[in-house]
């Protein structure tokens, strides 16, 4: 058992990455396995800073390959264990993320984007949302909250260990390296003390009782031998996966009821859109937003109710399209027409939305 | 106002992320909603250093923005980089003593100041960032002078503890700072 | 006679009886080695506080191969998985079994760093002179004018460079205080057994070991019997087979 360390509403003026470090403590993690990379570095730095208080574990590794799979090691062993990263460190962690959704290892991992591909900008991007919700070599059984601020990093970092170990399946706190640098007001609050009860873990391997008197002796495969026995499998968690959707699904709306103009957005972009909103509204421009806040799985039912409303969307994000891509597939069928603006590893500002939205309503004439 | 964003540039070394947590801290304090983003690209090693700022009374929405209310430009290099963040309604302040040159972007005013050569000549080098934070401070009055020894206290209250006599030495170039911002008739 | 030939096999209880005792291709050293290994642990009684971690290649076919909890993986990424699981649970005894590809070649960054920081484990690497479970092609191991699938003529160590020698390197850069670095072989499956008690002692004390395996791949080898053991004889000359380091109390 680890010392959690917020143990009362606290109020605290944080970067978005002392918040996750935080926020992991106070959903009771007990080990961080990590790898330095910009701009996720002082998640560890705050890990390794608490550790005297919260006699929690900690393991620098010699890459991110190791920090994943040597994160999926303290899970068998029982431990609500973690990691984070970005960029090409997310790139070369997918070999662990692939295993533990092979294996349906509660694994969690905190991405702070940045710019991409490869090495790219330090920065902020959010160029990982189709790399978090779909890498590796398989079909994303994976659950991933994108945040849109450090109350959200708080919440979510929490809410990330018991998804995962409810469902089994990795999930992630899918952020930026603005909101992990950025310095804003946050409320650190004891999980119990918002009703929220920390999912048990399980040590799937030397588990309690002896092996040959009181259980079998585990043997965890990441391997099969035909294709059929490995479509069996997977077609169970297919079903798993579908079946939870609806549980986990989360999404906002924001004066989006009655929006003519409907942007969708995701992350810290989403709360450009909200001031951007804001302005369009005091000008009697009716826009709104839909903002998904799991990514993977999206919120299919709203996400549709909310295009059929609109008459026309606008696709913004850091990006060129990852998430409108995902969207566009499951609003296939609907024919509100769209618009983008997508500015590939660089911030969305309120006043880039303002404007664009202007212009559609003159070349779509609403 | 409701809502200030102030941009502070530089060059590395100069203290601008020193200054603007300094800024955001006392906001913080003083009850106001703040948002601050140092840049930190690889350009903080020997590049222009930017730090993003913003103090609001309601809820902050987008991290960050295009343009600026104040834009304080201490180099060359941070004038080329951060023209790009005013406009007509953005005041810039740059100095005078570091930059050989004058900002000619859009903007409402421009203000010239020459903070470096004045903490070199009258105080020390090592202050010239609370100069600048004195500029600040009354080029927005959105915060109390006390706000700001508030959060001075915080940042370097241990050093003051153990020499009193910078205490006297930042506060000094804070009102430096405020008094360059008055003469220029803000 | 028929009565002794029903007997079952006499088997370690460290190794899966389900499974019994042929599983890999005839005439393989995983056999030898994995029943050494299963005899260490059984003379060790570490059985309950066990964790064996292998990786792909033939290696993973061990998957169930022992009645030890197993978890496995692949790449050398096992060596990983294992001391993530060590790090976490102070009292397991972690063992990362893989080939020399895994060990040696893809995952040797983790071979390098776990050997540094003295992670609290046994590694493992059974090294046959080639990658047997992708149809035998080069590995870092193989014998210089060795044919494989990739130097269908025989390496050409002007090419490719010499041979690696993963004990000489790990013994290089481990603590010699808290390691146990050994070559072994199948060719004295007595000894090899003998190896891993130690290994295994020394990772209950608390310190980190590594065991290198010289071991047969007849098939991809294309060897009878004589040969193999006549190729087997040749890498025990090439690859010096002795202890390393052995710390104090092992």
């Amino acid at each position: 058992m680890v010392n959690k360390l917020i143990k009362e509403d606290t109020k605290m003026f944080l970067t978005g990455n002392e918040v996750l470090a935080y926020a992991a403590n106070s959903a009771e993690a007990e080990f961080m396995y990590g790898y330095p990379i910009t701009p996720q570095n002082e998640i560890m730095h705050t890990w390794c800073k608490l550790l005297p208080k919260t006699e929690a574990g900690f393991l620098q590794t010699e890459d991110e390959i190791s920090a994943g799979f040597s994160t999926i090691g303290g899970i068998l062993a029982g431990k609500r264990a973690f990691t984070a990263t970005a960029g090409p460190g997310n790139v070369i962690m997918q070999d662990a993320q692939s295993m533990a959704e092979m294996m349906r290892i509660p694994f969690v991992c905190a991405v702070m984007q940045r710019g991409g591909p490869s090495t790219a900008t330090v920065i902020y991007a959010q160029q990982e949302t189709r790399l978090t919700c779909y890498g590796g070599n398989g079909e994303g059984f994976r659950i991933v909250y994108s945040t849109a601020g450090h109350q959200d990093l708080y919440d979510y970092m929490i809410k990330a260990f018991n998804t995962a170990w409810k469902y089994r399946f990795p999930t992630y706190v899918l952020a930026d390296g603005y909101q992990g640098k950025m310095r804003e007001p946050v409320m650190l609050y004891d999980p119990a003390s918002r009703g929220i009860t920390m999912v048990p873990t399980e040590k799937a391997l030397l588990a309690e009782g002896e092996i040959g008197v009181d259980r079998k002796s585990a043997h965890m495969r990441n391997t099969f031998n035909m294709e059929e026995e490995l479509m069996e499998v997977l077609d169970g968690y297919q079903a798993d996966y579908d079946k939870m959707s609806e549980e986990v699904q989360e999404w906002e709306e924001y004066r989006a009821e009655d929006a003519e103009i409907l942007v969708i957005a995701h992350g810290i972009v989403a709360r450009s859109a909200r001031t951007a909103i804001d302005e369009l509204r005091e000008k009697g421009i009716k826009a709104g937003l839909f903002r998904p806040i799991t990514i993977r799985p999206l919120a299919v039912k709203p996400l549709r109710a909310a295009v059929s409303r609109a008459k026309h969307l606008l696709f913004t994000e850091s990006a060129n399209g990852q998430l409108a891509q995902m969207v566009l597939e499951k609003i296939y069928g609907l024919t509100t027409p769209y618009s983008t603006l997508f500015k590939m590893g660089v911030g969305v500002t309120g006043d880039d939305i303002v404007k664009k939205v202007e212009e559609i309503r003159i070349k779509e004439a609403i | 106002m409701a809502r200030t964003k102030i941009v502070l540039a530089g060059e590395g070394g100069q203290g601008v992320q020193s200054i603007a947590k300094i800024l955001v801290e006392a906001g913080y304090e003083a009850g106001k909603q703040v948002l601050y983003i140092p840049n930190f690209g690889v350009e903080q090693r020997g590049g222009v250093s930017i730090a993003f700022c913003q103090i609001a009374d309601e809820k902050i929405g987008e991290p960050r923005y295009s343009k600026g209310d104040i834009v304080i430009m201490l180099s060359d290099r941070a004038i080329d980089r951060c023209s790009t963040y005013a406009d007509k309604n953005s005041t810039i302040i740059y100095d005078t003593s570091v930059c050989t040159k004058k900002p000619t972007c859009e903007c409402k005013e421009v203000i010239g100041i020459d903070a470096n050569r004045i903490a070199n000549e009258e105080l020390s080098s090592r202050v010239f960032n609370i100069i600048i934070l004195g500029v600040v401070l009354e080029a927005t009055h959105v915060l109390e002078l006390s706000d700001i020894k508030n959060a001075m206290e915080m940042a370097l209250g241990k050093k003051f503890d153990a020499k009193p006599e910078l205490r006297e030495l930042n506060y000094k170039a804070l009102e430096m700072g405020i008094n360059m911002v008055k003469k220029a008739g803000v | 006679m028929a009565e002794i030939l029903n007997l079952p096999p006499n088997l370690p209880k460290s190794q899966n009886a389900e499974v019994g005792a042929s599983k890999f291709c005839p005439g393989c050293g995983h056999g030898i080695t994995l029943k050494a290994l299963a005899n260490a642990v059984d003379e060790l009684g570490i059985k309950q506080k066990t964790v064996f971690g292998c990786d792909i290649g033939c290696s993973l076919l061990s998957w169930n191969y022992m009645d030890l909890d197993t978890v496995q993986t692949h790449h050398g990424r096992t060596t990983p998985v294992i001391y993530g699981f060590t790090r976490a649970n102070k009292d397991a005894i972690g063992i990362a079994y893989m080939g020399d590809g895994g060990g040696l070649a893809i995952g040797s960054q983790h071979l390098v760093n776990a050997s540094v920081r003295g992670e609290r484990m046994l590694i493992i690497v059974v090294n046959n002179t080639n990658y047997g479970m992708t149809g035998g092609q080069m590995s870092p191991t193989t014998m210089p004018g060795q044919k494989t699938e990739t130097t269908p003529y025989g390496r050409d160590c002007s090419v490719t460079g010499k041979p690696a020698k993963g004990a000489e390197m790990v013994a290089a850069i481990a603590d010699p205080q808290k390691s146990y670095v050994a070559r072994s072989t199948v060719s004295n499956m007595i000894k090899l057994k003998q190896t891993f008690v130690k290994a295994l002692k020394n990772v209950e004390n608390g310190g980190f070991s590594f065991v290198e395996v010289l071991s047969i791949c007849p098939l991809n080898w294309r060897t009878n019997n004589v040969d193999t053991f006549g190729r087997l004889q040749q890498m025990e000359e090439f690859f010096e087979v002795k202890e390393f380091l052995v710390p104090e109390g092992v």
